[in-house]
């Protein structure tokens, strides 16, 4: 496999199977969110091959450490877990130097967040972001800890399964994705109305991360194995263009 | 069986949720931790062109502000020319010039601002020019997967009669829905209408 994305062409159409339609009953908040025209879709122009680069000096040393990049007097408490994985493309070709940011409550289910209200107690050493970009094998990493289930109002009795909000921009602004990263067994997964306005179990499958014994510490934190598939791309530049419209 | 053609499928998108500010614009969430918030700066100091500032609401199908919106813009130079090794061009972009933006409303008017520079026309398919535009790209809490659309300006109607994208566009009246109207000397009003009456144009690009 080639380290560089030389594939420059067009993006293959987005498979809205493998996504959550914008209504869906069961998550109260998108029926008045949802658009009900059908969206008009586009072949893509440099508006949409093209996209925000960013680079390690936009970032600051600790911003991939949730332990340590809020901590005032000591570390977050929670249970220590390293989340990492590759973004890829559909071509199953690395996406390097992408920007990767994740936002989640802390190991009580609170989020540091001045609309929050939840009432388990917010962690003085939690903050609850983090971000880093991939190197050149679309590889990431974070430390941080386990985030808690938390209730919200959907149904009367609504709790959401931990996740980490996951956001990645790829080389265009065509792949732009906000995502949620779930962990393996957890069974509140099952009850989500989030995660139940994914159509597609496969789909529903991928966003769970495994448990994986061979990335964590010994002695010092558990793995979580999380890749991201963007949109791939044609390998070569608008090779219909002279079909027109 | 057929043998299998062996493409990944693309990551399921989830919504940004009601705390995307915490990952996206910590400030907003009331604290600070990166020594640098990302797409504050848009065009940057030494941009040519029209500085221009765009407010506006994202509406429900209710008619209701939504005061916990994220949008990011990206967009060319007054040139035409995106920040971008794809675009031939790019190396003549001013230094300082991202084109790329991130702005969240309100939370209590949920109004947005989007402070830029006027981007030129750039190109389009086929030898064609596409009229000025800024694309955008909304998530929040109850949007399931991020809307992309384009805000046009008013004043540019010529471009506009010549546009692939506004033409594709079947129902006249709702083109009008991706003009940002001109407010002012250099600023302009762009609502976002989510559903209903005056639905926004929204894309699958
Ligand atoms: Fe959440």
């Amino acid at each position: 496999m080639t380290k560089k994305n030389t594939y420059t062409g067009e993006f293959y159409q987005r498979d809205r199977s493998m996504h959550p339609p914008a209504y869906a009953e069961i998550y109260k908040t998108s029926v008045p969110r949802s658009p009900k025209q059908a969206l008009i879709s586009i072949e893509n122009s440099l508006s949409e091959i093209t996209g925000p680069k960013f680079g390690h000096n936009d970032l600051g040393e600790l911003d991939n450490d949730l332990i340590k990049n809020y901590a005032q007097t000591g570390d977050a408490i929670g249970e220590r877990i390293i989340v990492h994985g590759r973004v890829l493309d559909e071509n199953g070709r690395p996406v390097p130097n992408t920007l990767v940011e994740i936002w989640q409550a802390n190991a009580g289910g609170r989020y540091r967040h001045k609309k929050d209200m939840y009432l388990a107690p917010i962690d003085p050493n939690f903050g609850g972001c983090g971000r880093t970009i991939t190197d050149e094998d679309g590889y990431y990493f974070f430390r941080t800890v386990k985030p808690g289930a938390y209730p919200w109002r959907n149904w009367v009795n609504s709790w959401r399964p931990a996740h980490i909000h996951v956001s990645v921009f790829g080389t265009a602004f065509a792949q732009r994705l906000i995502t949620q990263l779930y962990f393996e067994g957890d069974p509140l997964i099952k009850k989500c109305a989030i995660v139940n306005t994914i159509p597609d179990q496969d789909a529903i499958d991928g966003l769970i991360a495994p448990l994986d014994m061979n990335a964590g510490v010994p002695l010092d934190c558990l793995a979580y194995k999380f890749d991201i598939v963007l949109r791939g791309r044609r390998s070569t530049l608008f090779e219909n263009r002279l079909e027109g419209n | 069986m057929p043998q299998n053609l062996n493409y990944l499928r693309e990551t399921a998108s989830q919504t940004a949720g009601p705390y995307v500010h915490i990952g996206l614009a910590p400030g907003a969430a009331g604290f600070k931790l990166f020594e640098k918030e990302l797409g504050q700066d848009m065009a940057g100091p030494y941009a040519n062109g029209e500085r221009i500032t765009i407010t506006g609401r994202v509406l429900d199908g209710t008619g209701s502000p939504v005061r916990d919106v994220l949008l990011e813009t990206w967009q060319a130079n007054a040139a035409g020319i995106y920040a971008h090794e794809e675009d031939p061009r790019h190396s003549e972009v001013e230094k300082g010039f991202s084109g790329w933006g991130r702005v969240i409303s309100d939370f209590d008017s949920g109004e947005f601002v989007i402070k830029t520079i006027k981007p030129g026309a750039t190109p389009g398919r086929n030898g064609a020019t596409q009229a000025p535009h800024i694309n955008l790209w909304i998530v929040a809490r109850g949007i399931n997967v991020g809307l992309n659309t384009r805000i046009y300006f008013e004043e540019d109607s010529n471009a506009h009669a010549s546009d692939q994208i506004i033409n594709l566009i079947e129902q006249l009246h709702r083109r009008d829905t991706l003009l940002a109207k001109k407010t002012g000397e250099n600023t302009y009003h762009f609502d976002v209408v989510l559903q209903g009456e005056n639905e926004t144009v929204f894309f699958d690009v």
